[in-house]
């Protein structure tokens, strides 16, 4: 019996979050403390020849200056936390200065004189990619990863910047949406034969696509703050994850990982760009242990912009070839990825998104990510596969039309089911029911009948779209701790490694715990947020992947605590323990419900027999972390800990399917969104609230990706045009539809004891390519091929002029 | 990279003569450029219906002296330019953006943060309430804007519509897309969601 999954609870930060009693890295401050600001860069590429910080320190207050040569070299293709031999982007920070007020340190920053030198720059992946084209970096425009045979066959993955142009041939044929034959790339791979696939189609459907990279902007900007006492470094830091950190954040501080404590009860939002430790987190420890002062670093706006990471853009050809029956037999795909200045694109996870909704049984893959003097991209929510299904959708709909089959039954033809197979390695999903989530969507939405009512309501010169789409993003992995702890009170603490950006995946994978031990809600307790809470090796909270992952480890060390609780009862009442059974937090002999213990009872009895039932021994299995977390806590109630060795194999995917309305102003190119359902696909529902508002978040995500969400760079001088939150434009209350539905197809996971498995990404996959879907729709059949398509793009369609799809320009328009 | 620039000479001592910091008590003291007297910083402010002298700089903004000064954090600073909203408190009832409007100007005004808002006995405002029964925020970060003007409006409207209740939410930006559970929760705090 099921008393915790699928039913609705508060997770216990959400009152401090309505309060404004939680903390996030910036609200706290230290006796003494000083303030830290950047300097950043004023020019897209250089070097820095000469820092004179000589005015500056010599103004009350200014306490030190901290610079690249305080920190180890990183050399490119690192993104250093400082720069200095590379200056790669305007905005990358160059120097920190602390002062005793914000106000001090702001006045010191105007007083260092900074000698840059100059070097070429280049804001367009295409245009580096032409003969003749500028590259980001002195070494060349392109990102190589390597892999080489090293000791004992241990490959030593690496990577290197590389000088790659197309001939003008290639770059011809992509803007003009033809295959660029002669173009280079750096992956490749391919399954079938794409050739026969071709061959064997009725239709075949090329087009090029373009989409742009915009930054996370989370609501907090990343300010840290760090102090050290007794040899141990306290880091306030605002991240994604929890022990994920802990070992990259030491090693930027030189410490064993035991020297740390990171402390995190709450962050402003993530979307990919605080998975780990980003680079400039190396300042607040390093600079805090050289003044031996608490330093804090507070991060503005703009320079969240510049440093808080953006999604890669990329500019594209893809070449569809489609069967009678309305099965996708080939896709050829090409992408030239965006990397800014951090070179890394997602291509292949693009590619991956196109094996999922179609299947098809041969293609190949061409890609390459070309270093621009933009802002360092990174993960951003469903990296790849949402701008794929942004700019797929539509293609996918002109599919669908030149076989003469519904949108939804095309897709619902060709989309991956638990048999199906998924990307380059061509490898199986735990479980998928899309098919299921299509029809239920259908249903929902009402499809069949919308489809069929008239464009022109009689609204003006207005026009309705309907659109539907398709997200998928991986969603668990396997492998990591668990650890409880039932005390002497007799309450169940769940110690947790993982992050909270706002999912509540910390808390919902907490009930799996709750769950195998039958405990009440009210009777648990999460430990959390801060490292000396105790916390188990968890993975990093990103990639939709905590549902499956922690829900399986908090349920294996559930299931140790429920062992050793009957190991306990057969030890003192007799019997084995397999005559045991719990419940109403107690273990009791199935045969005589009164000869038992209770909680509280077994508690204090395994901390006097000690060893692994108190956590004095542990698995050997169990990483260091989670050794020292049990370390932390051992003889002071029964311990349960274990690592998910869970068998299974296969990726869970998680997947959404979206289904919109749209009303189009033919004279202002504004859209309206007029109703939005989705449904999700991600095996049980765990927390039903939180779930719609995961899923409503996301959709508004794809909003802004649909519409309004790029980065816009000066070619002329490589600054960036929309830093704030107002140019760059998330969504506003104004821009989304806010009475949307949602739903989960609720059929559970085989490989996940709790049943579940993340949504967090294609939320909004499913939600941009419904849109574009319906723009399209209400276009006749139009493709613009862009995310965004933006409302002057949509004007200018409708205006018969020519809009940037053609020139395939990222950053730029 | 720079010779002449050493490690000693980019850090200099940690006592300092003029400009003390007194971070435990909440308030940084004299920062000699300003050329104000410190009797025309020393100000009395009414915060939460409570009367707080605190010495605040010509330049401060309210965010920044409620924020740093007084400890009331539950305040957030999204941007600092007007265009989130996640600093939004009440000045005589009104919400604005506390990151543009200067302390030295709210001297004579009552100014309510999130932290004023619960009831005397400590019990959640409605719309907090609200808040909670929706799970309405998702990372926290605007939360506190989301609240302030809601309550604002709640105030003056105690029935909105949806749609009047999307205007007056319209200035709080909520970057993780959790408009509509904050939207439901107006609704809900104003009684017409139950
Ligand atoms: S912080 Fe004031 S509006 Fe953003
Ligand atoms: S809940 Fe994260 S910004 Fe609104």
């Amino acid at each position: 019996m099921t008393t915790h999954l699928g039913f609705d609870f508060t997770p216990p930060d959400v009152e401090g979050k309505v309060s404004g009693e939680i903390k996030y890295a910036e609200d706290y401050k230290r006796d003494g403390m000083v303030f830290a600001r950047i300097l950043t860069s004023p020019l897209p590429a250089g070097r820095v020849a000469n820092i004179d910080a000589s005015a500056a320190l010599r103004m009350d207050g200014v306490v030190g200056v901290f610079t690249a040569d305080d920190l180890p070299p990183s050399p490119p293709p690192g993104n250093p936390t400082l720069a200095s031999e590379y200056v790669t982007y305007v905005g990358q920070p160059i120097l920190v200065v602390a002062a005793v007020t914000e106000e001090i340190a702001e006045s010191a920053i105007d007083n260092i004189r900074v000698d840059f030198e100059r070097r070429d720059f280049v804001v367009d992946p295409m245009e580096s990619l032409t003969p003749g084209g500028k590259n980001a970096y002195p070494e060349g425009n392109v990102l190589i990863r390597t892999r080489e045979e090293g000791p004992g066959g241990t490959p030593i993955i690496g990577a290197e910047i590389r000088d790659i142009k197309w001939p003008q041939s290639a770059i011809d044929a992509m803007r003009n949406g033809r295959n660029p034959v002669d173009g280079e790339f750096t992956t490749e791979w391919a399954f079938g034969d794409i050739d026969a696939g071709f061959a064997e189609s009725v239709a075949v459907i090329e087009e090029p696509f373009v989409t742009m990279g915009y930054p996370h902007h989370c609501l907090e900007a990343r300010t840290s703050m760090a102090y050290w006492e007794n040899g141990k470094c306290y880091f306030h830091g605002s991240s994604q994850s929890q022990s994920a950190n802990n070992n990259g954040l030491a090693r930027m501080m030189n410490i064993d990982p035991g020297d740390l404590v990171f402390i995190n009860e709450a962050t402003g939002g993530g979307f990919g760009s605080k998975i780990g430790p980003y680079p400039i987190m190396a300042v607040a420890g390093n600079f805090s242990r050289m003044l031996n002062r608490p330093v804090q670093l507070r991060i503005t706006r703009e320079q969240e912009f510049y440093i808080g990471s953006a999604r890669s853009g990329m500019q594209g050809w893809i070449k569809i070839g489609v069967k009678e029956d309305g099965k996708v037999a080939a896709v050829d795909l090409v992408i030239v990825n965006d990397g800014g200045s951090t070179g890394g694109g997602s291509g292949n996870s693009s590619a991956g998104h196109v094996t999922i909704t179609f299947q098809p049984e041969n293609m190949r893959y061409r890609g390459i990510s070309v270093y621009t003097n933009t802002t360092p991209r990174g993960a951003q929510r469903g990296p790849g596969e949402n701008e794929m299904a942004a700019v797929l959708a539509p293609i996918t709909d002109k599919a669908a039309a030149v076989v003469n089959m519904d949108r939804v039954r095309f897709r619902r033809a060709n989309v991956i089911d638990s048999d199906g197979v998924r990307s380059q390695s061509q490898s199986g999903v735990t479980s998928a029911f899309v098919r299921e989530a299509l029809d239920q969507g259908m249903r929902l939405f009402n499809w069949n009948e919308r489809i069929n009512q008239p464009k022109r309501t009689g609204n003006g010169n207005k026009v309705r779209g309907r659109g539907v789409g398709i997200g998928y993003h991986g969603a668990g992995s396997r492998g990591y701790d668990g650890l409880v702890r039932i005390g002497t009170d007799g309450r169940l603490y769940i110690h947790s490694g993982v992050g909270n950006l706002g999912t509540y995946s910390y808390a919902g994978t907490c009930r799996a715990a709750a769950e195998v031990l039958q405990v009440p809600w009210d009777r648990c307790e999460i430990l959390r947020g801060r490292t000396d809470n105790h916390l188990p090796h968890s993975s990093g909270q990103g990639g939709s992947n905590t549902m499956f992952t922690h829900t399986r480890t908090n349920w294996v060390a559930a299931e140790d605590a429920v062992n050793k609780l009957k190991e306990i009862a057969a030890a003192d009442l007799g019997g084995s323990p397999n005559d045991y059974e719990i419940d109403g937090e107690r273990v009791f002999s199935s045969s005589d419900s009164s000869q038992g213990l209770t909680y509280a009872q077994a508690a204090q009895r395994a901390i006097e027999m000690g060893g692994r039932y108190s956590g004095m021994e542990y698995p050997d299995d169990i990483n260091p972390i989670t050794q020292r977390a049990v370390q932390g806590i051992q003889g002071t109630g029964l311990i349960g800990v274990s690592k998910d060795n869970i068998p299974g194999q296969g990726q869970p995917p998680g997947n959404v399917v979206g289904f919109t309305e749209i009303e189009l102003d033919l004279d202002t190119g504004k859209y309206e969104i007029l109703d939005y359902a989705a449904v999700a696909d991600c095996g049980t529902v765990i927390h039903p609230t939180n779930f719609m508002n995961s899923m409503r978040g996301g959709a508004v995500w794809g909003v802004g990706m649909a519409n309004l969400e790029r980065h816009v760079y000066d070619p002329q001088n490589g600054l960036p045009a929309n830093t704030g939150l107002y140019q760059s434009k998330p969504p506003t209350y104004l821009d989304v539809p806010t009475s949307t539905r949602a739903a989960a197809v609720n059929i559970p996971d085989p490989q996940n004891p709790a049943g579940c498995r993340g949504i967090g990404e294609p939320t909004q996959g499913a939600s941009v390519a419904a849109i574009a879907s319906a723009l399209s729709d209400a276009l006749d059949g139009h493709l613009f091929n862009t995310a965004p398509t933006t409302t002057d793009m949509i004007v200018n369609h409708l205006a018969g002029n020519s809009y940037s799809t053609q020139s395939l320009k990222t950053n730029t328009f | 990279m720079n010779p002449q620039l050493t490690r000693r000479r980019f850090i200099k001592g940690v006592i300092f003569s003029g400009a003390a910091v007194t971070t435990g008590t909440g308030y940084y003291l004299a920062n000699a450029q300003t050329g104000q007297s410190a009797a025309e910083r020393l100000v009395t402010l009414n915060v939460n219906g409570r009367s707080r002298p605190v010495d605040v700089l010509p330049s401060e903004t309210l965010a920044y002296t409620l924020r740093y000064k007084l400890d009331l954090t539950g305040t957030k600073i999204g941007c600092n330019r007007g265009e989130c909203g996640a600093c939004t408190v009440l000045l005589d009832g009104v919400p604005n953006y506390s990151c543009s409007v200067l302390t030295q100007n709210v001297k004579d005004r009552a100014v309510t943060s999130v932290e004023g808002v619960r009831s005397a006995n400590g019990t959640l405002h409605a719309v907090q309430q609200a808040f909670v029964a929706e799970n309405a925020p998702q990372c926290g970060f605007c939360t506190a804007g989301q609240v302030m003007s809601a309550v604002a409006l709640l105030n003056s409207n105690p029935r909105p519509t949806r749609d009047e209740a999307l205007q007056a939410m319209s200035g709080n930006l909520c970057r993780c897309g959790a408009y509509e559970h904050y939207l439901n929760g107006v609704m809900r705090a104003s009684g017409q969601i139950v």
